[in-house]
Order: structure tokens, then C-alpha cells, then sequence
């Protein structure tokens, strides 16, 4: 009780001050207080000389908690915001049957990557991101990827979808471990749809992995094969039809990085960057329903989770149903390769910003936390 | 002295001088070629920089943490993030968040800590790699003020001070008990100063590992004792070669080396308490306190042990002499009152210092430093006493290891070890 006491004691003082600092700033006028603001900020070390480069740093202060500084996205070749909506459809031409083929060309490649203000990680990636882009098809399509190993270390790209043996990407089986300098060509057809992934499966699997080398593999259901209101669904879900535009669709993919390599995490993050939807809260339409691909590749840890603020969300694991397997859920944990589509809408909702964070404490704090920024 | 000879020791200095040049001149050509065409590149071109980090205090303020870093690696090293409890917080570095060798910063950290529970600062840099500070109890710690000054000083008293002056208090007793206790009361003390020695020695070992490792704690510490050793053995062979014999002067130079060397360990023991009231383990508080107290008046005892006359005026007069002749001789070769002062200011007074030191300013580096001195001084005490034992042990046709000495080392050792237990945890 007592030490309670004193922190309660200990709060107010604080809060006394952060009001008369703020009376201060009502005082001098708004635009001097952004100054102030502005200026204070340049001074963080880490990442002052690419702070201007990047809107909403207003989000940056919740309570002296976060990261410091800005990651500069230039550099590293992605930017966590973009990646949110930018798939690879790949090369799509018509086979003599008929069908669809789509060709994609992966290079793995190592790469130092900035994974939070300052921080710099020595990431294995494919095409130079972590994650990986995010390929995407539709069901029943002729799937050929040409897979390029630039990288030091023998890699492969296995997919979580329906293939060959030899197709597999596993150390042994079919072409085996890619080693550096050398290619080969996955090739399959798309089965089934859902939300899925791909990642190396070279040994040793764990730091393969962890390094950065995975990505989000995305089947959209082909309507003409289903019925009613199931075909109607289809429609929605597949790039290819106009009922899908209606949808804001987005990938996360949920990771971490283990900096100092002793088997715990440093950093978590969807796509990557520590608090970077935090930074820069992802910009919601009111009257849009949103669609996540969500897909947990984290490592160390048995499950990773996703919450969202104020709001519930249907839940469609894997994304190999048209029914969701969860209903009006704000919490959802997934294992290791586990993933899913969340659908939800912020229609009706008073504009402002609602948080999304995985409900691991320790993850969020440590960057796996963001912000919703529904516009009015 | 000829001209041709002065010539000839002037040509001597010349070439002297080249020859001192000629390896000066090719240590300087090395350090240029490793400098400009860099022969082991072959070996460094993709190696990362070796980072090591050290936290050299942690100050817990009213809204947050004051972390002093040093960087003790070869290369600068660049704080990128800080983490408190597993979480990301904001901070402010100065003088720079990147530290070149040697280099020190301040990094300031508003965190709304609890009172009395852990936390754990986390320094990442901007290679990934983490450095980890502790805060093993939440409080305030304290500023220099008059107040916390004069509180710090008399915990010093209460450790040093204090129970130094009871254990002097039992020396009319001793000089009662006579010369057929002396051997066994020396032994006594041996026994005391080895326990103070391995004890000292933990300790210095302990702080020197807090060091970063450029400073080389564990060769601080020990070269620190063997030139204290040297110079007090300096000291005491100038001493017998001017001063004369005269016992009672020999026997208050032993007493204040004892004290000395006590004094030196109660330094460390003042840094002890000092560093764990300033960071909250005051919780043990006055416990603490009397265990220290208990434990050194024992230190007391040692101190006065050698200025318990062991050849008084009965060698002279033989058995025949009555007590009431023992005790007037006794008393008239009393040290003075003014001489105990000062051996109790000698070996408590430093608690007093490291506590103040512990307290507010607490720096591995020179706490190693006293500590290494600590040890060469107890050292060289030991090696007095024992001395001293040997000679009265010939006087007296008995052994240095008789059962008499024995038990009283024992005794010193074991009153040590045990009265330790209110203090170790």
C-alpha cells in the first residue's frame, strides 16, 4: 500500500509537469510549440538526419516508450508502409491448355538491413526485402519460380501449398540446398487457396529462417469453380475482379530479430520494422472493409498474436475456408507458419487512432505494436 | 679527471644517444608501415568491431535512470536503442552516442520505476549486440547533501570506528593475562589478518571483474599489493637500521602497521556498505550495521595484541617478583591514551572515506586500486606478527606451532568466519 502510495505520488508530479508544459506550449502558440517539439527531436542521435523524411513522427511520443529516431527506408530498399499493399503477381502468360501460368524470379541475397532506428541487422533476404515479396496467384494457376542463390550460404525456397516431392525445397529431396551461385526452378500448380507462405528451408532451419528468408504466398480462389454465395466470396478475395477493390487489403507478415544472436529476440515487428506502423499509423478509409493477411514466422518463441483496439474482426485461418473459423474475435494467437485473413470495418467509428499490437506484452514493447489512423 | 678521458665519455654519450635512437627510429618506421599499408588486413577485412560496453553507474532519479557508460574495447562503439524491463525507451546521450575507446557518455533515461522492485537497462547497439545494466532495488540514490553526507559518515563510524575502539577495550585484560597468553593472543590476530587477507582478496577480485577489461582489474589488484608490500618492506628495514630497539617503540610501530593494513581493508568494507545503502540495500539496514560491528571488534583485539609487553621486568627479577611489582611495571609502559586514538582513527577512520565513497562516488576502478593496497599492506602485517611470534617463541624455548599458538589462531579465524555470517548473504 505504501509503495503504491508513492507511486501514485510519483505520477502526479510527472503529470504536473507534462501539464505545465503543456500550458507553456498553449501559451507561446501552437506553431512554437511544434518548433519546440521539432527541435527536441533532432537532437535524438540515432536517426536525426532522416527524421523530415517521414510524416506522422507527431505519433512518436507515447510515453517516452518506443524506439528513438526513424529507420531510414531509403536505404534499406523497403519501406514498411508500401510493403502493406505491394504483391508480386508475377509474370502472367497462357498456356496451350488454356491455363495461367505466372512466373516469378526470387534471388537470395544478404544484405545489411536497418530493423529499428540505428540497428543494424545482418539479414539473408529474398530480392533484397525481409520479407520477401509477397507473391500472389490464383487457384489452379501454373506456378514456376526461377530461384536465384546470390547468397553465401546455401538456401531454398520451400512453399506451404500443394507440390511434388521434388518440389519441396527440403535439403536432399529434388534439387536440394541451392548452393551460392547456382539456380533452380520450383514449379507447381496453385493449390489450395488461402493465405500462405514460403521460406528456406536449408539447415540450419532455425537461422535460416530467422534471418529474414521468408515471405507471404497468396492463393485467391478462382469464383468460376464454386457456387452462390460462395463464388460471390471468391470474387471478393480474387485480385482479378472488381468486387475485390472494394476491399483494403493488406499483408503482415509477424517476425522478429535476434541482434546479438543468443537465441531471444531483440526486436519484433510486422514487416520487420520495430514500431514502424506506430511511427507512421496505417491510414484506414471509414467506409472501406479491411482485409489482413496475417502470417507469424517469428522464431524463439512457440506463438505470436494480433490484437486489435476497439473493434472485432472475423477470422479465417489459413484462408482455405469461406466461412470464418472464428467469429467477432478481437485476439487471435498463431504458432509458427500459422496464419490467416482478418476481416473488419471501421464503418461508423469516430476517426482517430485505434491501436493493433501483438498481445504479448514483451513483443509490443519490444516494436510489435502500431496504429489504425481512421480518417474522418 | 684528463681531457682525454672527459672526450671520451662525451663520444660515449653520443653514441649512446644513437643507440637509443636506432630502436626509436624503427619502432616509428613499424608503427608507419602497420599504419599505412595495414599487413593483417587479411585478417580484419570482414570481421565485425569488438564491442565491450561497460556499465560504470547507474544513478536512480525521481523520473527515471542516470546510466554512465564506458566503452572499454578497442573500437567506438554506437548506442542505438535503450531498453528498460524488455521495453523500447526514449533516452538522451551526451556527450555522443558514438564512445571511441576509452570514451565515457551519460545516457539519461525517464522510466516511471517501483520502489524496492529490479529493473534491467539494456544498451543495443548499432551492430545488434546487447549490454546489460541492473538495478537490483529501486530507490533514489542519494545526492551529496550535508545531510546524506553526515549519514554516510557515521555508518563509517558505526563500522570502523566503533567497534575498533571496543575491541581496544579489552586490552587492560590482555596485559592482566599476562606474557603466557601473549603468543596465543598474536596468533589470534594472525588468524584475524588471514581471514582479512582472503576476504579483501574476494572482494578486490569481485570489483576488478566489474572493471572493463582494457583497465586489467585482476593484474590491478595484485600489483597494487605486491608494491604496497614492497614499500612497507622498504620502510620497516630503513626503520631497523636507524631507529634503535627500544621494544615499546617496535611494538606501537607494529600496532599501527596492523592498523594500517586494517584500515585499508575497512576502506573496502566502507565501499561495501556505501554502494549497498545508495542502492537500496539499506533494506537490510541496521542488521547489517551491528553484524559489521560485531565483526570488527575482533580487529580491536589485533590491533593491541603486539602492545601487551611479552618481556617485562619479571625476565629481569625472575619469578621472585611480586604481582604488585608485574602490575606497577605494567602500568608505567602503558602506551598513552593519545596513541590508542590514533590507532583507532588509523583503522576505523577509512570505513568512514569508503563509505562516503561508495555512497556518492563509487569507481571500480580506484575501489580495485585500495583494495590491491589493502591486501600487500595485510600481507606485510602477517608476515610482522609472525615475526614477533617467533622471536617471543624463542625467548620463550617454546615452538612457533605450539598448541597454545595454534588454538589462538584457530580462535582469530574462526571468531572471523563465524561473526562473517551476519554480514555475508
Amino acid at each position: 500500500m505504501k509503495i503504491l502510495n508513492q507511486n501514485l505520488g510519483k505520477v502526479s508530479r510527472r503529470d504536473f509537469l507534462k501539464t505545465m508544459l503543456g500550458g507553456s506550449l498553449a501559451f507561446t502558440g501552437a506553431a512554437a510549440g511544434e518548433n519546440l517539439l521539432a527541435s527536441s527531436k533532432t537532437t535524438n542521435p540515432s536517426g536525426g538526419k532522416i527524421m523530415d523524411q517521414h510524416q506522422g513522427d507527431s505519433h512518436n511520443n507515447h510515453g517516452n516508450t518506443g524506439t528513438l529516431g526513424q529507420v531510414n527506408y531509403e536505404v534499406n530498399g523497403f519501406d514498411p508502409t508500401a510493403m502493406l499493399y505491394d504483391w508480386d503477381f508475377g509474370l502472367v502468360s497462357e498456356l496451350p491448355d488454356g491455363s495461367i501460368l505466372r512466373e516469378f524470379h526470387i534471388a537470395a541475397v544478404d544484405k545489411e538491413i536497418e530493423v529499428a532506428p540505428g540497428v543494424f541487422f545482418p539479414a539473408w533476404t529474398y530480392n533484397g526485402r525481409v520479407p520477401g515479396p509477397s507473391l500472389r496467384c490464383v487457384e489452379g494457376d501454373r506456378v514456376r519460380i526461377t530461384f536465384v542463390n546470390a547468397g553465401s550460404h546455401p538456401h531454398t525456397i520451400h512453399f506451404h501449398g500443394i507440390h511434388s516431392a521434388t518440389m519441396d525445397g527440403v535439403p536432399g529431396v529434388g534439387a536440394g540446398e541451392i548452393q551460392p551461385g547456382e539456380s533452380t526452378i520450383y514449379e507447381f500448380d496453385a493449390f489450395p487457396f488461402g493465405c500462405h507462405l514460403y521460406h528456406c528451408h536449408a539447415n540450419p532451419l532455425k537461422r535460416h529462417i530467422h534471418k529474414g528468408l521468408y515471405g507471404a504466398f497468396v492463393i485467391d480462389p478462382d469464383p468460376t469453380r464454386y457456387q452462390g454465395e460462395e463464388a460471390q466470396i471468391a470474387r471478393t478475395r480474387n485480385h482479378n475482379y472488381p468486387e475485390n477493390k472494394e476491399f483494403n487489403e493488406m499483408v503482415m507478415v509477424m517476425n522478429g530479430f535476434d541482434t546479438n544472436f543468443d537465441g531471444d529476440n531483440e526486436i519484433y515487428a510486422a514487416n520487420s520494422i520495430a514500431f514502424a506502423y506506430m511511427n507512421e499509423p496505417i491510414k484506414i478509409k471509414h467506409d472501406q472493409t479491411q482485409r489482413l493477411y496475417l502470417i507469424n514466422i517469428t522464431e524463439f518463441d512457440p506463438i505470436n498474436s494480433f490484437h486489435v483496439h476497439a473493434n472485432f474482426f472475423d477470422y479465417y485461418d489459413h484462408g482455405t475456408t469461406f466461412n470464418p473459423t472464428l467469429k467477432t474475435v478481437d485476439t487471435i494467437m498463431q504458432c509458427q507458419a500459422q496464419r490467416g485473413i482478418l476481416e473488419f470495418s471501421f464503418k461508423d467509428f469516430e476517426p482517430g487512432l485505434y491501436m493493433f499490437h501483438a498481445h504479448q506484452s514483451e513483443f509490443a514493447e519490444l516494436g510489435w505494436m502500431g496504429f489504425f489512423e481512421v480518417m474522418g | 679527471m684528463t681531457t682525454l678521458e672527459k672526450k671520451s665519455t662525451r663520444t660515449f654519450a653520443l653514441s649512446t644517444w644513437v643507440y637509443v635512437l636506432i630502436p626509436l627510429v624503427a619502432i616509428v618506421l613499424m608503427l608507419l608501415i602497420f599504419a599505412y599499408t595495414n599487413p593483417l588486413g587479411l585478417f580484419t577485412a570482414n570481421l565485425p568491431p569488438i564491442e565491450d560496453l561497460s556499465f560504470e553507474r547507474i544513478r536512480v532519479l525521481e523520473d527515471g535512470f542516470e546510466v554512465t557508460l564506458v566503452n572499454g574495447g578497442p573500437d567506438p562503439v554506437t548506442v542505438a536503442q535503450v531498453l528498460v524491463d524488455e521495453a523500447y525507451w526514449q533516452y538522451q546521450i551526451s556527450p555522443s552516442n558514438t564512445l571511441p575507446r576509452l570514451g565515457r557518455a551519460t545516457v539519461q533515461i525517464p522510466y516511471p520505476w517501483v520502489e524496492f522492485e529490479p529493473h534491467e537497462i539494456v544498451i543495443l547497439t548499432n551492430t545488434g549486440l546487447t549490454f546489460n545494466g541492473e538495478v537490483p532495488l529501486a530507490t533514489v540514490t542519494p545526492t551529496p547533501g550535508l545531510q546524506e553526507f553526515l549519514a554516510y559518515g557515521l555508518l563509517g563510524v558505526y563500522v570502523g570506528i566503533i567497534p575498533v575502539g571496543l575491541g581496544m577495550l579489552f586490552y587492560p585484560a590482555m596485559r592482566k593475562m599476562g606474557r603466557k597468553w601473549l603468543g596465543a593472543l598474536l596468533s589470534l590476530t594472525v588468524g584475524l589478518l588471514v581471514f582479512l587477507f582472503a576476504d579483501t582478496l574476494l572482494e578486490a577480485f569481485e570489483v576488478a571483474s566489474l572493471l572493463p577489461g582494457v583497465f586489467q582489474g585482476i593484474p590491478l589488484v595484485l600489483f597494487a599489493a605486491l608494491l604496497t608490500w614492497l614499500v612497507l618492506l622498504a620502510i620497516s628495514a630503513q626503520r631497523r637500521k636507524s631507529a634503535g630497539s627500544d621494544p615499546s617503540k617496535q611494538a606501537i610501530y607494529l600496532a599501527a602497521m596492523i592498523a594500517l593494513g586494517i584500515g585499508l581493508h575497512n576502506l573496502g568494507e566502507g565501499l561495501a556498505i556505501g554502494v549497498a545503502f545508495s542502492i537500496g540495500e539499506a533494506a537490510l539496514g541496521s542488521f547489517l550495521v551491528i553484524g559489521f560491528m560485531l565483526h570488527n571488534i575482533t580487529e580491536g583485539v589485533g590491533i593491541v595484541a603486539p602492545l601487551v609487553p611479552g618481556k617485562s621486568e619479571t625476565d629481569q627479577h625472575g619469578e621472585q617478583s611480586t604481582s604488585q611489582e608485574i602490575q606497577a611495571s605494567a602500568r608505567s609502559k602503558a602506551p598513552r591514551l593519545a596513541t590508542f586514538i590514533w590507532l583507532i582513527l588509523l583503522a576505523g577512520a577509512p570505513a568512514i572515506l569508503g563509505s562516503w565513497i561508495g555512497g556518492f562516488a563509487f569507481s571500480p576502478f580506484f575501489a580495485a586500486l585500495f583494495l590491491g593496497i589493502g591486501l600487500g599492506a595485510i600481507w606485510q602485517v602477517i608476515v610482522e606478527v609472525i615475526s614477533l611470534l617467533r622471536n617471543y617463541a624463542q625467548r620463550e624455548e617454546t615452538s612457533l606451532f605450539s598448541w597454545m599458538n595454534l588454538a589462538g589462531f584457530v580462535a582469530g579465524l574462526a571468531i572471523m568466519y563465524l561473526t562473517a555470517f551476519l554480514v555475508k548473504f
